[in-house]
C-alpha cells in the first residue's frame, strides 16, 4: 500500500516522500497520490491519473450514438442516471429531438433518486473513511437497497440501468413502481432523522471534520469547482436552477450553502441536498401526468439506431450531477457515429486543488478531504 | 444539553436502539435482512436483465432467430458471433448454423433484445454463469442459449404475453389475407 | 441565460480591435491562438460578461488541423455559454496556455496534451495525464495507429532491460530492424471492416 519511494534533506527537515499507492481502501478507487511528508504534515502532494483509463471517448467514436448510452453508465457507476440523463439531454440538444410530459417527470424522478442514491453512499463512505467502521455505512445502505430495488423493477438493473432513450425513457412506470417510489420517500425522513441524531453533533466527527480542507469561493470558482464542494464554500450556483434544464423551474426547492467550505460542510450540505430531493420527489409524484413516454418520432430509432443522423454541428448539455456539473460535448459531421465524443468530467476538475486543500494538514486528513471531494475513479478516468 | 460528550451519547443509544430492536423487527422494517444464499433466494424480478438467450415455439428446430445479424451489428461490445446455415444448394436458410455469445465481454444492456425485429432474442435472468477458464469457457454456443417459449413466459409473464398477443395478431392477419376467397 | 454570441464579438471588436474573430455557429474562432489569453481574461474581467468559470477545455482533431474548443460560463451572473475555439497544425501544435488564468484549465490541457499532443505554453506542467510518461504517440488523433502489444520496440527493451528484465535475442534483432526501417509496431487492422 505504502511505498518508501525516497527521502530529501530539505532546510526544514527530511520530507519522506510515500505513495498512496492505488490500491488503497480509501481512495476511492484506483487513485494515487505521492505524497511528501514532513513527519505527518503534508508538504507536498501531487495526484496521479490514468489507472482506470478505458478510452471510452475513443470507443463512442466508433459506435451509432444509441450504442453510447450503455458505455455512460459506467462513467459515474455509483449513480448511472445522471450520467444517462446529461448524454441525453445532450444528444437530444444536437438533433432537436422533443421530450414528452410524462417521460421529463419520469426522468426527474429517477434523477432526483440516483442523487439520494449517490448521497447517501458518500456520506457512509466518508464516515468508514473517518474510522467509524462500517455503521454509518450500513445505515445508509439499507435505505439505498430499497431504492436499487426498485431501479431493479424499472430498469433491469440495479446500477447499470442504461434507462434514457433519446426522446424519452425506456420503460413506463406502472402503479406498482409509483406506489413502491411513494412509500420510500416517505420513509426516508425518519431515516435521515436517526441519521442525523446519529452524526451531526457528534464530537468526534465535528473536531476530526471542522476546519479541515477549508476552501475558499473565489478559489473554487476559478479553478472551476462545481457541485455540492463548491457549495459548501458558499457560493450559490446549481445548474437545475441557473439553465433550468428539463422541467426543474417548476418545482420548488432550496439550495444548501456552506459557510466554512470545510470537511463538515460538505457533509453536511450533502445531507441537506437529500431533503432537498425528497421534496422535488413528493413534488414530482404528486403532478406526474399520463401520457406516452417517448417521442413518437423517435420510437422506430429504438429499432434503427444507425438511423439516428443528427445534422452536422456540435452540442454542449450539461446536468447537475450529484459530484458537480457533468458536461457532454459531443460534435456530429452527419453519419450516425460521433466525430467528436468528450465527457466533462467533476470527478477529475474538482481535484486540481486537492494539493492546496491538504497542505500543512497532518496525513489522516488528507484522507478525509478526498472523501469528501467525492470522486468515483470511472468518471476521473473515463 | 451542552455536556461535551452529549453527541456521541445520542449516537450510542441510535445504535443501541437499532441493535435491539433487530431481533424484534420485521426485515423491512429494521430486522435482520440477511438473504442466506444459496439456501434462500431472493424473489426474482421480473425486469432483470442479464445474458440474452434465444426462443423457440415447440421444438428446438422451430428457433425464432432468422440469422438476420442486426443483434450482432448493434451490440456495443461486439459479442454475438452468428452464421447463417446454408440448405443443400448453398443458398441461406433463414437460421443459424452459429450463434455464439461471449459472456465474457457481454455487458447486460439489453440492445440486442430492443432491436431483434422478429422478437427472438431476450434477456434471461441466469446469473450463475461460471467456467473454469476465460477463453473458450464462457463463450455459449446455440445450444445453451435456446430456451423455450414456457421458459420465456414463466420468467418474464409480462413481457412474453405481449409478445405473444403480437405474434398472434401478426399469425390471424397473415391467414386471412392468404385465406381463399368465398364466393363473392 | 445564454448570452448572444454576437455582443460578445462587437465587444470584443470594440475594445480589442486588434484580434480576428471568426463566428463559426454558436462559438467564435479566435483566428490567432497568440490572442487567446487576452480575449480570456478581457471576457473574466469585463463587469458586462465576468465570465469567471472556464468549464470545459477540449481538444478536437478535424484532419488538418487541432482544434481547442472552451466553454465558458458566469458564476457571479448566472448565464452563458460561450465558446471560444482556437486551432492549429499538427506540425505546429502551440496554443498559450489558460492555466494561469483559470485553474480549471490545468488537468483539462494535460488531458488534451496527451490525447492530441497540442502543447500549452505556459502551462505551469505539462506533462501527461493518463497515460504513462514514456508513451508514445496520441491516442484520440484520427491518424493514430494501435500499437501491437506483443511486439516490442527499442524504447521498450531499453526500459525492460533496465529494470533487469532479459530480452530474448531475436526480439531485440526485430526491435532493432524496426527503428532502422523508421516504424512503429502496429497492431493488424481486423479482416472485415466494421459494418
Amino acid at each position: 500500500m505504502t511505498n518508501i519511494a525516497e527521502t530529501k534533506n530539505t532546510d526544514a527537515g527530511q520530507t519522506l516522500e510515500v505513495n498512496f499507492g492505488p490500491q488503497h481502501p480509501s481512495t476511492h478507487g484506483v487513485f494515487r497520490m505521492t505524497v511528501q511528508l514532513e513527519g505527518e504534515k503534508i508538504r507536498g502532494l501531487k495526484p496521479v491519473f490514468g489507472y482506470l483509463h478505458r478510452n471510452h471517448e475513443q470507443i463512442a467514436e466508433n459506435l451509432p450514438y444509441a450504442a453510447i448510452m450503455p458505455y455512460t453508465d459506467r462513467l459515474d457507476y455509483v449513480n448511472a442516471l445522471s450520467n444517462n440523463f446529461g448524454y441525453a439531454l445532450t444528444i437530444e440538444k444536437l438533433a432537436a429531438i422533443e421530450v414528452p410530459e410524462r417521460a421529463e417527470y419520469i426522468r426527474v424522478i429517477m434523477a432526483e433518486l440516483a442523487r439520494i442514491v449517490n448521497h447517501v453512499a458518500v456520506i457512509g463512505f466518508m464516515l468508514n473513511d473517518l474510522g467509524a467502521f462500517f455503521t454509518p455505512l450500513l445505515y445508509a445502505f439499507r435505505e439505498r437497497e430499497r431504492i436499487l430495488d426498485l431501479f431493479e423493477e424499472v430498469t433491469g438493473s440495479r446500477l447499470m440501468n442504461n434507462y434514457f432513450r433519446f426522446g424519452g425513457v425506456k420503460r413506463d412506470l406502472t402503479g406498482q413502481n409509483l406506489a413502491a417510489i411513494r412509500k420510500i420517500v416517505s420513509r426516508f425522513p425518519a431515516f435521515l432523522k436517526e441519521f442525523e441524531a446519529l452524526l451531526t453533533k457528534n464530537e468526534i466527527l465535528c473536531m476530526r471534520c471542522q476546519n479541515i480542507g477549508i476552501l475558499s469561493a473565489e478559489a473554487a470558482t476559478n479553478a472551476g469547482i462545481t457541485g455540492p464542494v463548491l457549495r459548501a464554500s458558499g457560493v450559490n450556483y446549481d445548474i437545475r436552477k441557473v439553465d433550468g434544464y428539463s422541467i426543474y423551474n417548476r418545482f420548488d426547492f432550496k439550495i444548501p450553502l456552506g459557510q466554512k467550505g470545510d470537511v463538515y460542510d460538505r457533509f453536511y450540505v450533502r445531507l441537506l441536498e437529500i431533503r432537498e430531493s425528497l421534496k422535488i420527489l413528493d413534488q414530482a409524484l404528486a403532478a406526474i401526468p399520463t401520457g406516452e413516454i417517448m417521442n413518437k418520432k423517435s420510437l422506430p430509432m429504438l429499432k434503427m439506431p444507425r438511423n439516428l443522423k443528427p445534422p452536422a454541428g456540435e452540442a454542449y448539455g450539461r446536468v447537475e450531477s450529484p459530484k458537480g456539473e457533468l458536461g457532454f460535448y459531443v460534435v456530429s459531421d452527419g453519419t450516425p457515429q460521433p466525430w467528436r465524443y468528450h465527457v466533462r468530467a467533476p470527478s477529475l476538475i474538482n481535484l486540481t486543488l486537492l494539493e492546496e486543500m491538504c497542505l500543512g494538514q497532518k496525513i489522516a486528513d488528507a484522507i478525509i478531504i478526498l472523501g469528501s471531494i467525492d470522486i468515483v475513479l470511472g468518471e476521473t478516468d473515463r | 444539553m451542552t455536556v461535551f460528550g452529549w453527541g456521541i451519547l445520542k449516537g450510542l443509544w441510535v445504535t443501541l436502539k437499532n441493535f435491539l430492536t433487530s431481533y424484534f423487527r420485521k426485515p423491512d422494517e429494521g430486522g435482520i435482512f440477511t438473504v442466506q444464499y444459496p439456501e434462500e433466494r431472493e424473489k426474482e424480478i421480473e425486469n432483470f436483465r442479464n445474458f440474452p438467450f434465444l426462443v423457440y415455439d415447440g421444438t428446438p428446430e422451430k428457433i425464432r432467430c432468422v440469422a438476420c445479424g442486426i443483434c450482432e451489428r448493434e451490440c456495443p461490445p461486439k459479442c454475438i458471433h452468428i452464421e447463417m446455415e446454408l440448405d443443400g444448394t448453398g443458398k441461406p436458410a433463414r437460421k443459424p448454423a452459429v450463434f455464439d455469445i461471449d459472456h465474457a465481454l457481454c455487458m447486460n444492456c439489453g440492445m440486442c433484445e430492443d432491436v431483434c425485429p422478429f422478437d427472438s432474442i431476450f434477456m434471461d435472468h441466469v446469473f450463475e454463469v461460471t467456467a473454469p477458464e476465460r477463453a473458450e469457457g464462457l463463450v455459449r454456443h446455440k445450444e445453451t442459449l435456446l430456451k423455450p417459449n414456457e421458459y420465456f413466459q414463466k420468467i418474464r409473464p409480462v413481457a412474453a404475453s405481449i409478445i405473444d398477443q403480437k405474434r398472434k395478431a401478426a399469425e390471424e392477419k397473415k391467414k386471412a389475407a392468404s385465406a381463399p376467397q368465398g364466393p363473392q | 441565460m445564454n448570452i448572444p454570441i454576437e455582443e460578445i464579438k462587437k465587444e470584443l471588436e470594440s475594445r480589442l480591435p486588434d484580434v480576428k474573430l471568426r463566428l463559426i455557429g454558436n462559438s467564435l474562432l479566435i483566428e490567432n491562438a497568440d490572442d487567446l489569453p487576452r480575449v480570456a481574461l478581457f471576457l473574466k474581467e469585463s463587469p458586462k460578461f465576468l465570465l469567471d468559470y472556464l468549464s470545459s477545455v477540449t481538444g478536437a482533431d478535424y484532419l488538418t488541423f487541432l482544434e481547442s474548443v472552451y466553454h465558458f460560463y458566469s458564476m457571479a451572473k448566472k448565464h452563458g455559454p460561450v465558446t471560444l475555439r482556437v486551432r492549429v497544425t499538427s506540425h505546429h501544435p502551440k496554443i498559450p496556455s489558460l492555466a494561469p488564468v483559470y485553474r480549471s484549465a490545468e488537468l483539462q490541457e494535460r488531458e488534451a496534451y496527451d490525447t492530441f499532443g497540442i502543447i500549452y505554453e505556459g502551462h505551469p506542467d505539462l506533462r501527461r495525464l493518463f497515460m504513462w510518461e514514456e508513451f508514445q504517440g496520441y491516442p484520440l488523433r484520427k491518424d493514430y495507429e494501435q500499437e501491437d502489444a506483443e511486439v516490442l520496440e527499442v524504447s521498450d527493451i531499453a526500459w525492460l532491460e533496465a529494470r533487469g528484465i532479459k530480452i530474448p535475442a531475436e526480439m531485440k534483432e526485430k526491435a532493432k530492424a524496426l527503428y532502422a526501417a523508421g516504424q512503429r509496431a502496429v497492431a493488424h487492422k481486423p479482416e472485415k471492416p466494421r459494418p
